[in-house]
């Protein structure tokens, strides 16, 4: 039995947020506030929280693990124990290795060797087509049952609206969620960063918005006429945000979910061609990261994701549209996450649902609570806790983050996995 | 919270001196008409016989080249002989260091040569400012064109030829004709342009050769040519890569000449006295009409004696700014 | 200030009369004079005029001909050089303000040179203030001078020429 005591206990799916006592037993949550009755100070393992914040396991909707495939980039290893260390216990990784996950076997093989590591679940996405080709259906069915938690083709968009029709309808058929990263490929083109006055000053080939929102309403028919549940990933415009809005607003059931950079960066920080700003989708502009954080603060964005993409130094390390596109993210998430709260756009428990229960809802799965019950999966953090990025600290395998040498608050004290400790400070 | 590069900071030295030419963006005007003026004496040298100073003896200039490029690369060659600087012409094709790791390594590679500047031309936008980074300290670098970003030399050739033949650059209109988009010469000139303070700055192509929100850069966009160079002092024509024709930016070579190349009939509706200017190579019949390549207000010739002055300047003030990058300033 | 000892135009008076000696002696009938930027310049413009020479004055700016390049860099105020017609055969009359350690005429001679082969060079120069490092004499001063360490000593002009002795900022 582990006693976590005397912590602020925010678990938004059971609107609790209150100082007082968890208790947990046998990987689950046993009791919150009075102890059980079988609770033996004596035999108890004690973790004081006084003055920090404990709250689910965060769950991170995009993490790039990178293996198999690309280990020289990170490993299941390394990422997951970057993942303890950021409070996140849940990680669900796109299909994107090598090879993409469209047979059980990788699938499991990803699953089998994140058990071995222990640091977090790891849930992977199944490949909507076969090879993410846009051609054949992926052997949905199968993937669902070694553990895939949903389906998508990542960014390698099925141009070919016939053949997503009917990816669609086939996850439909099971009730299979699928997650569309939105992004037409003709459109995007050699494409690297937002297309607007500062691309257009850097000499940087462009990325329209409409490369994104073409997509999305593209996506909103097939959706809607399939009747798929559908999830949008890792968005960058303000108008695609508003179109999904509007569709929810007509019943669709449709959600989504930014980057956390997002909400912190524009296109403008790319300026003097530093390629840690290079991601994909692009950074936008400053009306899109004023549109996100707009949709953040009344529902619209569901919930936050990292999008970590760990990449080996050498991808960076090149004129800026010859590196390799996305950020190191795990363990910015929560603090970034902070600062929005700090900002005043949303509350700690608001900040809290988009990185536990509101995932957990777009996933359909039992985690990001504490109910009574629920899996052990905790997070302890203390939010006034400043600390340094920098190629020490971060533990992920992947340093390309533009917050290196940046001091940032919010640091997890401890993490708990299932009720076994993962990592403590 | 992140704080976003500053041009200035990696091409300037303590003293405010040029340690590397990357781009003509953000560098004060009493700078650009120091290139001009040490340029305007380099130029006066071709009367010597013996067209050649001794400023560089001893130094080792690397022309770095990931793009094929004679004309370039030769009169940056033919600037670093006459300061007597050694020369090593290096063109390097862009596949085999696709990889940063191995563009680090050929930069490692030439650095153990004891180089004392790099010449760069580079497919990528960015490069120049990489290479600069990368390089150790006391290590010149010249931007010879990268990507579709700067090609700061060709524009500060070109606002020498517009000083030598204007004299001023305050109320002068400008027109920069042809593929904006693809172009790092417009981007350069258009920066230098509104440093030295001309009145307007203009640029005139169909809307597929624009980019998105140039208009941010400080120059009106026109998409007829006839009332884009209405009145205009200086008309600067670009060059068309042929690949463009490929691809569904252009219909043809000839509706473009027709709608956008500079003939002896459009060119009336600019001042009298305007002078017309082309980077080279022209296109005869796709961009520019001979007859007006070949005229008296052509200046492309005056343009390739100005490139090799400018040059020289370049190399000897950021060699120059290298030498008094670490001490404080110095009494002359 | 300005120093009685040395008074400019009388100087000059004395340079132009021993020139004048000079160019008979060696034969010499259309001299071609050369100033090096920028007190050069100056005293040239008068020998000029004492000498009553119609062929305009030639300028020479030796920054790109400077030996101290590598320890101070390029001057940002470098001028182009402009010599009225080719030097090749022809008696040249270079003229500075003050000759010490011989390096600035060393660059001068080496910059001539390459505009072509002149037939004879005559050094004439206001002052000489020794301390030479090259073996290099003037044909022709107006004054020998020997400053303390921690002087130094400007022509100011163009109009009227006089010589300023300071003392070097920072030392008593």
């Amino acid at each position: 039995m582990i006693r976590i005591a005397n912590g602020r206990v925010i678990d938004p799916a059971n609107n609790l947020d209150t100082i007082t006592d968890l208790y947990l037993d046998l990987g689950v949550v046993a009791a919150i506030g009075t102890a059980p009755a079988e609770f033996d100070e004596a035999t108890a393992t004690l973790i004081d929280a006084s003055g920090q914040i404990v709250c689910p396991g965060l769950i991170d909707l995009s993490v790039h693990l990178r293996e198999p495939g690309y280990t020289h980039k990170a490993t299941i290893a390394s990422e997951t124990k970057a993942a303890a260390s950021a409070g996140i216990t849940t990680v669900v990784c796109p299909p994107t290795s090598k090879p993409v996950i469209d047979s059980t076997a990788v699938a499991e093989l990803i699953q089998d060797h994140a058990k071995a590591c222990g640091k977090a679940k790891v849930l992977p996405v199944g490949a909507l087509s076969l090879g993410l080709k846009g051609q054949q259906l992926a052997p949905m069915s199968a993937l669902a049952n070694s553990g895939c938690i949903a389906f998508s083709n990542a960014r390698a968009t099925i141009s070919n609206s016939l053949a997503l029709l009917r990816c669609l309808e086939y996850a439909a058929t099971h009730d299979f969620l699928v997650i569309f990263n939105p992004q037409d490929n003709s459109l995007v083109a050699n494409g690297v960063l937002h297309e607007g006055s500062t691309s257009t000053n850097m000499g940087l080939a462009g990325i329209p918005e409409a490369a994104e929102t073409i997509e999305v309403a593209r996506s909103l028919i097939l959706i809607e006429q399939s009747g798929v549940r559908a999830h949008f990933g890792q968005l960058s415009c303000e108008r695609s945000i508003s179109m999904i809005a509007q569709a929810r607003s007509k019943g669709l059931p449709v959600t989504a979910d930014v980057a956390i950079q997002h909400f912190f960066f524009t296109d403008e920080n790319a300026k003097g061609f530093n390629s840690m700003f290079h991601m994909q989708p692009p950074l936008r502009s400053q009306l899109d990261r004023a549109g996100l954080l707009n949709a953040l603060v009344t529902g619209d964005i569901q919930a936050i994701c990292s999008d970590h993409q760990p990449h080996e130094e050498a991808a960076k390390h090149a004129p800026f549209a010859a590196t390799e596109a996305g950020i190191s993210g795990l363990e910015t998430l929560l603090p970034l996450g902070l600062q929005l709260v700090e900002q005043g756009l949303i509350n700690l428990p608001q900040l809290i649902e988009k990185l536990t229960s509101a995932p957990a809802k777009i996933l359909n799965i039992a985690a990001g609570s504490l109910t009574v019950g629920a899996d052990a999966s905790v997070t302890i953090f203390d939010q006034n806790r400043s600390w340094l990025v920098d190629q020490d600290s971060l533990l992920s395998a992947g340093k390309n983050t533009p917050l290196l040498g940046s001091q940032l608050k919010g640091r997890v004290t401890h993490t708990l996995l299932a009720g076994n400790l993962v990592y403590s400070l | 919270m992140i704080e976003s590069i500053d041009h200035n900071s990696s091409q300037l030295n303590g003293n405010g001196q040029l340690k590397h030419f990357l781009t003509t963006e953000d560098l004060p005007a009493t700078l650009l008409n120091e290139i001009l003026d040490t340029a305007n004496s380099f130029l006066d040298m071709s009367s010597q016989q013996v067209k050649k100073v001794p400023l560089l003896r001893g130094k080792t200039i690397v022309n770095l080249f990931f793009e094929p490029s004679t004309r370039t690369s030769s009169t940056f060659e033919l600037a670093a002989k006459r300061l007597s600087a050694d020369v090593l012409n290096l063109n390097i094709s862009s596949s085999s260091t696709s990889k940063g790791e191995s563009l680090k390594d050929t930069l490692m590679t030439l650095e153990a040569m004891h180089a004392d500047m790099f010449v760069v031309r580079h497919p990528d936008s960015g490069a120049a400012h990489f290479i600069a980074n990368q390089v150790t300290p006391n290590i010149a670098v010249i931007n010879a064109g990268d990507g579709r970003h700067a090609h700061p030399t060709q524009a500060m050739l070109d606002m020498l030829t517009i000083k030598r033949c204007k004299g001023d650059f305050s109320g002068l209109v400008v027109a920069i004709v042809g593929d904006i988009l693809h172009s790092r010469v417009a981007r350069s000139q258009i920066h230098a342009l509104r440093t030295l303070g001309v009145a307007e700055i203009r640029v005139i192509a169909p809307k597929t050769l624009i980019p998105k929100d140039i208009e941010f850069m400080g120059v009106k966009v026109y998409t007829d040519m006839r009332q884009g160079i209405k009145d205009c002092d200086v008309v600067g024509m670009l060059r068309l890569q042929k690949e463009r024709m490929n691809s569904a930016l252009l219909p043809s070579e000839s509706e473009f000449f027709k709608l956008y190349g500079l003939d002896t009939e459009k060119l009336k509706l600019a001042k009298p006295d305007a002078i017309v200017m082309h980077p080279g190579p022209i296109n005869r019949g796709v961009e520019i009409e001979s007859a007006v390549a070949d005229g008296p207000q052509s200046t492309i010739l005056q343009q390739v004696t100005n490139g090799i002055a400018v040059r020289m300047a370049v190399m000897s003030m950021a060699i120059s700014g290298q030498l008094n990058n670490s001490n404080s300033p110095v009494q002359r | 200030m300005p120093s009685s000892n040395h008074n400019v135009d009388f100087l000059l008076l004395q340079m132009t009369e021993s020139l004048r000696k000079l160019l008979t002696d060696k034969d010499i009938s259309d001299p071609l004079f050369i100033g090096i930027r920028s007190g050069g310049i100056w005293i040239a413009e008068q020998l000029h005029q004492n000498l009553d020479i119609s062929e305009p004055l030639g300028t020479l700016d030796i920054s790109f001909y400077r030996d101290d390049f590598t320890r101070i860099g390029l001057d940002p105020k470098v001028q182009p050089s402009k010599l009225p017609s080719s030097t090749q055969e022809r008696h040249i009359i270079l003229v500075d303000d003050v000759i010490k350690t011989g390096r600035t005429i060393r660059a001068a001679l080496n910059e001539l040179f390459d505009y072509g082969r002149p037939a004879s060079v005559t050094l004439v120069a206001l002052l000489d203030l020794g301390c030479r490092e090259l073996p290099i004499s003037a044909d022709i001063i107006g004054s020998s001078l020997r400053l303390k360490t921690d002087q130094h000593i400007k022509l100011i002009g163009p109009e009227p020429l006089a010589l300023e002795i300071s003392q070097r900022p920072g030392s008593e």
